[in-house]
This record gives C-alpha cells, sequence and structure tokens, in this order.
C-alpha cells in the first residue's frame, strides 16, 4: 500500500464505515421490532393461554353452552362458527377472488378499476358492526327473523374486500413474461389466469384467505344482529346459530365463574384454530409450489 | 386450492396443452369476474344507502352542529358527534404512528435478515396475533394492560410533571389506564400483524435479480431495503396500511374496553374518551329512540366520509390513482 | 383441494338444515335476566323438549326486535309505557326482580359500611361532590374515616336497563338530577368514565382509589368489592340481599297499572332495597304466529310454575304468587288471535 494511494481509499473507507453503521443500526432496529412484536405475542399469549387451559376439559367439546353453575360446553357455538364461516369464506372467496381478478387482468387501467380499487379499500374499513346492522336491513327484518344464513352474509361481506385486495396485490406481481409464454401455447387470457396465474400466486392467495378467515373468526358486532345466537345446537341455516365469539362476549361479561373459564376456552380456541389453519395452508402451498 | 377452483370453473382445463381454448371462454370468464366486480360494488352501495336514510333524521335535524358540538344527551335528545370524531381520529393515527414503524421492521427481518426457516414460524407467530379475537386484546387491555400502566408509567408521569406545564396539560387524567393513549396502543398491536404479514409477502415478491443486482453493486442491506424493495412494493404496500388503518378506524370491542367512553371532548393524552365505533357498539343495541338511532347511524356515516378522505388523501398522495 | 372440503362441508350443513328440532322459539333483550332465562330455557328442554332460545342483546334490542316482529318475545328492564303498547300492540308483564347496588374502592372502608342517601348519590354522580370527605357525606357517616380523596365517577358506557333503573332512582330522589340528566338506558353523564359492562364497572372502580360505580347485585357479590347502603323510603339502610328485592316487589302496585308500567325504585317497606327492578316481557296482542306466542306464554307459564327455586339460586326474586294469578289472566284477556285467547294453561 502506498502513501499516494491511501488518500482516496482513506475518504472510501470513512463512507464505508459509515454505510456499514447505518446498515448495523438499520438490522438492529429491525430485529427489535420483531422483539416488540413478538413480547407483545408473549404478553397477549400468556393471559390466553393460561385462563384458556384452565376452562379447557373434554366438556368443552361435547356439550352445549350451559346455564350458569351447570356443566357444559361450547358445541353449539363451534359447530355454529364452523358452518357459517365456512358458508361466508366460500362466498367472500368466490367473489372475492374473481373481482381481484378482474382488477389485476381486465380492469387494470381502466376508471372503473380506479373507482372499484377505491370503493374495495372502503369497504375493508367499513365497521364490521354496521356491515351487521346492513344486513339486518337486508334479510333479518324482511323475513322476519334471525338466521344463520344471514350470519354467513355477514361475515362474508367482510372477508370479501379482503380477498379481493390479496387477490389483486399478488396477481399484479405475477412477472409479465408468464403470461406471455401462456399466451405463446396458444391458450386465451382467461385460461392463462385460471391455469398459470392463479397457480403462480397460489401462495398470496392462501395467505388472502387466511387473512380474511382471520378477519372474520373472531368477529361479534356484526353477527349479533343476523345469527343472534342459540344456546341449543342447530344445523338449520334458517333459524338462530350460536357463533363462538358472540358467546365468548356474552360469556366473559357475565358474573358466573364457570361462564367467564369457558369464554376464555373459546378465546383459546379460535386462536389455536387460525394458528392451526396457517400452519396448514403453508405446508399445502410448500408443497404445491417448491418455493 | 386454486387449482381446484380453476378446475371446477373450467372444464377446458385439460386442453392447455393442445391450445384448443374457445375465444368464448374468455368472454364467459372475464363477464363473471365483472360480474363478481359490481356484486361487491352492489353491497356498498347498499351499506351507504342504508347508512344515508338511517342517518338522516338525524343529520337534518342538527345539520353542522352535529360534527362542531360534544354534548351527547340521550334524554333530551340531543347529539354532537365532536368528542367521538376526534378521539376516532387521535386513536387511529396514534395507532398507525406507533405500529407502521414496527410492522416494517418486522416484515423486513423476516424477509432480508432473519434465517428462513426460522422466519417462516416467526411469521406464523405474528400471523397469530391476528387470530385473537378482539375481545381477547379488549379483556387483556382491560385487566393486565390498564392497571400495569396507571401504575409503572402514568403514575410516574403524574409526579414526575411540574405542575402547569405542558407536559402536565398533556397527561392529566384519572390514573387507572382507561384512555386515549392505551386503546391506541391496543390498536397498535391488533393491527401489526395485519400490516406486518402483507408487508412480508409483498417484499418477498420483490424479483431476486433486482436485489441481486443491487447487492452486486456493493449496497448494504439496509441500501437494498431502503433504496430498492420499499420503494418497489410501495403502492401495495398502501393497501397493507390501508388495512390496518381501517382496522383501527372500525375495531369495537377492543376500544370499548379501556378508552373510559366519556363522551366529553377529550382533554389529554390520558383522558378517556370514545371513539365513533366504541359509541356504536355501545348504544346501538339499546337506543329506541328514533332521534338516537338515527344519530348513531349518522356517526356510521361520519366513520365512512372519514375513511373516503383518508383513502383518497394516500392516492392523491401517491399520485395517479394507485394504477402500475 | 381445501375449497371442494369447504364446498362438501356448506353442503351437508345444507342439507342438514332439513332436520327439523323440537318446537323452538326465539326470545331476546335484556342482559340482566339472561341468566335466569338461560336455566330456565335448559329446565323446559328437559321437561318438554320444546327449545327456548334467549339471547342478551340488551333491553332496547328486545323492544327494538319485537317492534319488528323478528323474534317471538322481547324482554326489557324498561318498561314501555302504555301508549307504546298500543301503539305496537304489545302485551307487557314482569317476570324476575332484581336488585343494582353502589360499590366504592375507599382505602379504609369495609363493605357495607359507607351509607348513602339518593341525594347525596345523585350529587355525587352530577359531579357536585368531589372530594370524599365532603361535609354532605361525612355527616351521614359518622364513625367512618373519609379522607379528601377525589371521587372518581364510573358508570356504564353501554346503553343498559341497569343505568335506567339507576337513573331512575337518582330522578326520583333528586330534583336536581331529574332536570339536568333524567332517567333512560343511556343518559349525558356530568362527569366520570364509562366502563363496558358490569364487568368493566367493577375493573374500574376496583383499579381507581376514591371511585364510585353500580353494579347488577350479582356482580357487587362475585366480584367481592365494597358495595355500599342507600336510605330506603323508610329511613333505613337495609343490606342488599335477595329478601331485600323480595321486599321492594311486595309493596309494589301490581295489577293496578294499566300496561304493567311498574318502577320498583323506593318502594315503602322497612326492609325494601331502594333500587329494585323487574324484568318485562314483551308478546304481541294479536300474534301473526299465535302457535309461537303460545309456545311463549306456556313456557313463562311453566317457569312461573316451577322456575322460583332456580331464580333464588341465581340471586333473583320470583314474583308473588298472587301477581302470577294476574298475570295468566291478563294473557287471557289481552292477547288473542280471533277473538279467542291463543293460550288457556294448555
Amino acid at each position: 500500500m502506498t502513501v499516494t494511494a491511501s488518500k482516496p481509499a482513506n475518504f472510501d473507507r470513512r463512507l464505508h464505515r459509515r454505510r456499514k453503521i447505518y446498515n448495523y443500526v438499520f438490522l438492529a432496529l429491525t430485529g427489535i421490532a420483531t422483539a416488540i412484536a413478538l413480547i407483545a405475542l408473549a404478553l397477549i399469549m400468556e393471559t390466553l393461554v393460561v385462563k384458556g387451559l384452565a376452562g379447557m376439559n373434554i366438556q368443552v367439546f361435547t356439550l352445549s353452552q350451559p346455564p350458569p353453575d351447570m356443566p357444559g360446553g361450547l358445541l353449539n357455538a363451534i359447530v355454529g362458527s364452523l358452518i357459517m364461516c365456512a358458508v361466508g369464506m366460500v362466498i367472500a372467496l368466490f367473489i372475492g377472488i374473481l373481482a381481484g381478478t378482474w382488477l389485476a387482468e381486465y380492469g387494470d387501467g381502466t376508471r372503473l378499476a380506479t373507482v372499484v380499487r377505491f370503493l374495495n379499500d372502503i369497504l375493508i374499513s367499513a365497521p364490521s358492526i354496521l356491515i351487521g346492522l346492513f344486513v339486518y336491513e337486508l334479510l333479518v327484518r324482511p323475513f322476519q327473523g334471525f338466521s344463520a344464513a344471514a350470519g354467513a352474509v355477514a361475515l362474508a361481506l367482510l372477508a370479501m374486500p379482503v380477498a379481493t385486495r390479496a387477490t389483486e396485490d399478488i396477481m399484479r406481481l405475477q412477472p409479465y413474461a408468464l403470461r406471455e409464454a401462456g399466451m405463446a401455447l396458444g391458450a386465451n387470457r382467461g385460461l392463462v389466469i385460471r391455469s398459470i396465474i392463479w397457480r403462480a400466486s397460489t401462495s398470496g392467495l392462501m395467505t388472502g384467505a387466511l387473512l380474511s378467515f382471520a378477519r372474520i373468526s373472531g368477529e361479534t358486532a356484526p353477527l349479533l344482529f343476523t345469527t343472534l345466537g342459540n344456546p341449543f345446537l342447530s344445523f338449520r341455516l334458517n333459524q338462530p346459530m350460536a357463533a363462538l365469539p358472540t358467546t365468548i362476549f356474552q360469556f366473559a361479561m357475565s358474573a358466573y365463574d364457570d361462564w367467564q373459564r369457558l369464554a376464555w376456552a373459546g378465546a383459546l380456541i379460535i386462536a389455536v384454530t387460525v394458528l392451526t389453519t396457517n400452519i396448514l395452508g403453508r405446508a399445502l402451498t410448500r408443497g404445491s409450489t417448491q418455493k | 386450492m386454486m387449482s381446484a377452483m380453476a378446475s371446477a370453473a373450467s372444464p377446458d382445463h385439460q386442453t392447455l396443452p393442445g391450445a384448443a381454448a374457445k375465444p368464448r371462454n374468455d368472454t364467459a370468464f372475464r363477464w363473471l369476474c365483472l360480474g363478481a366486480v359490481l356484486a361487491m360494488m352492489a353491497a356498498l352501495l347498499g351499506l351507504v344507502g342504508s347508512l344515508v336514510s338511517g342517518g338522516w333524521l338525524a343529520l337534518s335535524h342538527f345539520g353542522i352542529s352535529f360534527f362542531t358540538t360534544s354534548t351527547w344527551d340521550p334524554v333530551a335528545d340531543q347529539y354532537g358527534a365532536a368528542a367521538p370524531i376526534v378521539g376516532t381520529l387521535v386513536t387511529a393515527f396514534l395507532a398507525l404512528v406507533l405500529s407502521l414503524p414496527v410492522a416494517v421492521g418486522v416484515a423486513v427481518f423476516l424477509v432480508e435478515i432473519c434465517p428462513q426457516g426460522i422466519a417462516r414460524w416467526l411469521a406464523i407467530a405474528v400471523e397469530l396475533l391476528a387470530g385473537i379475537p378482539s375481545i381477547v386484546y379488549g379483556m387483556w387491555g382491560l385487566f393486565v394492560l390498564a392497571p400495569w400502566f396507571a401504575a409503572n408509567i402514568q403514575l410516574p408521569l403524574m409526579m414526575a410533571a411540574q405542575p402547569g406545564s405542558w407536559l402536565e396539560s398533556f397527561i392529566s387524567g384519572v390514573p387507572n389506564g382507561a384512555n386515549i393513549f392505551t386503546a391506541s396502543l391496543i390498536l397498535a398491536v391488533m393491527i401489526l400483524p395485519y400490516m406486518a404479514a402483507i408487508l412480508r409477502e409483498l417484499l418477498m415478491s420483490v424479483p431476486s435479480h433486482m436485489r441481486e443486482a443491487a447487492y452486486g453493486l456493493g449496497c448494504t442491506q439496509r441500501e437494498v431495503v431502503v433504496r430498492i424493495m420499499l420503494p418497489y412494493v410501495q403502492k401495495s404496500a398502501i393497501g397493507a396500511v390501508m388495512l390496518g388503518l381501517g382496522r383501527a378506524l372500525g375495531e369495537t370491542m377492543a376500544v370499548t374496553f379501556i378508552i373510559g367512553n366519556s363522551h366529553n371532548f377529550p382533554h389529554s393524552l390520558f383522558d378517556s374518551g370514545s371513539t365513533i365505533s366504541s359509541t356504536i357498539a355501545n348504544e346501538f343495541t339499546e337506543a329506541t329512540g328514533d332521534m338516537h338511532l338515527s344519530a348513531l347511524v349518522a356517526l356510521g356515516l361520519v366513520l365512512f366520509m372519514i375513511t373516503f378522505v383518508t383513502i383518497a388523501l394516500a392516492r392523491l398522495l401517491l399520485g395517479r390513482g394507485g394504477t402500475k | 383441494m381445501m375449497f371442494k372440503q369447504i364446498m362438501i362441508g356448506a353442503g351437508l350443513a345444507v342439507t342438514l338444515t332439513g332436520v327439523a328440532n323440537a318446537d323452538s322459539f326465539t326470545g331476546a333483550g335484556s342482559t340482566f335476566a339472561a341468566p335466569i332465562f338461560t336455566a330456565w330455557a335448559q329446565g323446559y328442554k328437559s321437561a318438554s323438549n320444546n327449545e327456548m332460545n334467549y339471547q342478551a342483546i340488551g333491553s332496547g334490542g328486545g323492544i327494538r326486535q319485537i317492534e319488528a316482529k323478528t323474534v317471538d318475545f322481547g324482554a326489557t328492564d324498561k318498561p314501555l309505557q302504555l301508549a307504546d303498547l298500543n301503539k305496537f300492540g304489545l302485551s307487557q308483564f314482569p317476570t324476575v326482580v332484581g336488585g343494582i347496588v353502589p360499590i366504592v374502592n375507599l382505602p379504609g372502608v369495609n363493605p357495607g359500611q359507607l351509607h348513602l342517601t339518593g341525594d347525596v348519590l345523585a350529587n355525587i354522580f352530577l359531579g357536585r361532590i368531589t372530594r370524599w370527605n365532603d361535609p354532605q357525606i361525612t355527616r351521614i357517616n359518622p364513625g367512618v374515616k373519609l379522607i379528601g380523596l377525589p371521587v372518581t365517577v364510573v358508570h356504564r358506557s353501554d346503553g343498559s336497563g341497569t343505568t335506567f333503573v339507576f337513573t331512575s332512582y337518582l330522578s326520583h330522589k333528586s330534583q336536581a338530577w331529574a332536570n339536568t340528566v333524567g332517567a333512560n338506558d343511556s343518559v349525558n353523564w356530568k362527569t366520570g368514565l364509562g366502563g363496558k359492562g358490569n364487568d368493566g364497572v367493577a375493573a374500574f372502580v376496583k383499579q381507581t382509589p376514591g371511585s364510585i360505580g353500580y353494579v347488577e347485585y350479582v356482580y357487587a357479590r362475585k366480584d367481592k368489592v365494597t358495595l355500599a347502603l342507600v336510605q330506603n323510603a323508610a329511613g333505613k339502610f337495609p343490606q342488599p340481599n335477595v329478601g331485600a328485592f323480595a321486599a321492594a316487589a311486595a309493596s309494589a302496585p301490581w295489577g293496578k297499572v294499566p300496561g304493567n308500567y311498574i318502577m320498583l325504585v323506593d318502594q315503602p317497606g322497612q326492609n325494601a332495597w331502594p333500587i329494585s327492578g323487574a324484568t318485562f316481557v314483551l308478546v304481541p296482542r294479536n300474534p301473526a304466529n299465535p302457535g309461537r306466542t303460545a309456545a311463549v306464554l306456556r313456557f313463562f307459564d311453566w317457569a312461573y310454575k316451577t322456575g322460583d327455586k332456580t331464580a333464588i339460586a341465581l340471586d333473583y326474586v320470583p314474583l308473588p304468587g298472587p301477581v302470577k294469578d294476574l298475570i295468566r289472566r291478563q294473557w287471557s284477556n289481552e292477547i288473542k288471535t280471533g277473538g279467542r285467547p291463543v293460550y288457556n294453561g294448555k
């Protein structure tokens, strides 16, 4: 190393060091952010798991909800939630994926797409209690009765815009070369979308579906005025049906220890269900796309 | 799952290798997609329509004073919504400010820094936060966060504040942790996983050749993330932020437990307040008077307008209405 | 793959809707009465295999839903005036009675030690008494150590029949309260902060020294909070318990008020708890579906006959026997289809 060459090299080194320091600070900050998120998770999970496990036993899954101070479980609410979430998700994914596809593929660049995208964002932000009110006016009042079907529609309205948004975002990120390759094989646009783009987006679509499921799985407000609730096990879509979140809400605010224990057990069930769906979804995705 | 749906929607699925697809097939699919879009728009129109018709009585009766006064009196049928409107804006904005940097940090950490094996599990852990029912956040806030906050932050701060100083007026309030700030804190925790999950998904979608090219030029990880990756996903990232903001604006249960639910205008960060959705959740089931009911629905309409303006502003700032 | 499974699941659910349950009917309303109605429903199901689905959506919600005829009966802690009953074609009858108690958080003060009068309670909730050593309080509490702690008022944030009964009592006792606030299920509070539900109020009171709130008696008993005694119309300070609520119910003018608009606040009687209230059930007078209204009446007839023990076990006060007979007579007189009673005891 000669003296003459060291001057510019020295200058570079200082800049290099500063860039390195910035980088370390940046990396540390992201690490701290993750730590904050995990600590928050740990704190809430601790409360949830400790209180949830205390209320957990086999009766929770085998008996329907009890009156105060009697043995019972959450069977009616679990079954009701499964049915309404399933029906709601089918509706939401069907409409949401198709609408997202239109936005990403057909409508792109048109004025209608801009408007639709904008309105979809607003629908995402619609307070869930107002969705409940709307469905009440749409399906409950005219038919003079609360029903599981109305509850499912309310959940679908909540999940739909989330699914649309996720579908569009993920499809847009697929490289154009994929589409060109499909076209070059002679497929028309619809076929390219369904057979290539959707398949390439599976992972993202799955995340979208899971997010929408997470959005509706714990919702109380839109169900109160649509499906009402039912202390007995019911499979009828045209009758009031119980749902886990509404039952949890009712029990958590009650004065009876048994009911409060069941409420925490129910909350844990919802959280574990979402976790399991997440892990399953990821396992499925990894198996099918080999990322 | 999607492939199953594709094959259900298209019996021609198997004909791809033979390239025998008919043009009509595309038209049908296109109309189906458009139909889905129109169905969604109809739902939104119906929603807004029911809000306008429901809230009209109160809005036409109180006019501008509905927005400028903060008397909320169901007995005398006097309704002014200034306090919940301000409460909504303050809590949602605070929650976003507290949450967004953390969400970006988490997403970057998971995508760029953490080993992929661990990242997958961390991502699941963070997303798990999104799966916890909001009532759990509310009860956790009420029974765990609020007492802790009152004892360890609020009281020491109040003791330390000089009487008459700006700090004192900023943090005055009943020291029980039920206030606007703790409500924002709960909201921030609630919206974090939503934003982090989507941001992570977006960052992972940045084409690897772009990152590799930047690294090849000798960029540090910070420079790649800040200069290349974040700008690349910027537009879609607005969606993640909007989702978080929407959740913060509309969240009812968690906020209701902890904000203190006072209809008086909040005087400090540690004063109890109310938000639009907490007011609706609190009173909607019990309201029997026509004007009371209408005032609550009108509040819902106001929430819609706030959302509308927020999203419009976000798009305006980003220019050209969000198309790529 | 998952999609197909979901579709199959949904299909299964839809086909199962064909499987008919036994006779079932739906009611909604008062949160206060939900535990006892649920307990009765369980007993009724065992006894008759009929399913009574009651959901606690709040008293106001119960009134609105029965007006909209989306449920078979509504239940409310805030009775409807005769004019409203006539307007919507509803019949109203009482079911169970309960009480509301003030709770406080005062270091050094034991449960039941603090005495309050209606007037003082009103002034506290009006924000006119701001320190616990205010002469108005110390005068009626000789021997109780009260320091100058600031008063923090905690009220219900959600609209509630509990709030209606409590504010009715304050309106009854204090002209100032009646003039500036009034009685309703949610009111324009002059001071304090709101907790969500009884639990929320109890939690805030427990966390805030110097605070005062009000909850249903069951919650005060459960949470081991410090309850305060309130002076009744006879000038006594009775302990709140089932006996004191029963004493309030005993002297009410049952059967003498058209439409059964009966408030149980500040009833005469040495032992009557002053802040008591009843839960009322609303059914249509000329039901579009007489079978379901008959099922509702059959259920409450059964509950009147066999449900008293359950009610007492859950800290509710059943109605006195003669009142039940009055109500049965009211059913056959008021609730008719085609000129004939929908339910006549069978």
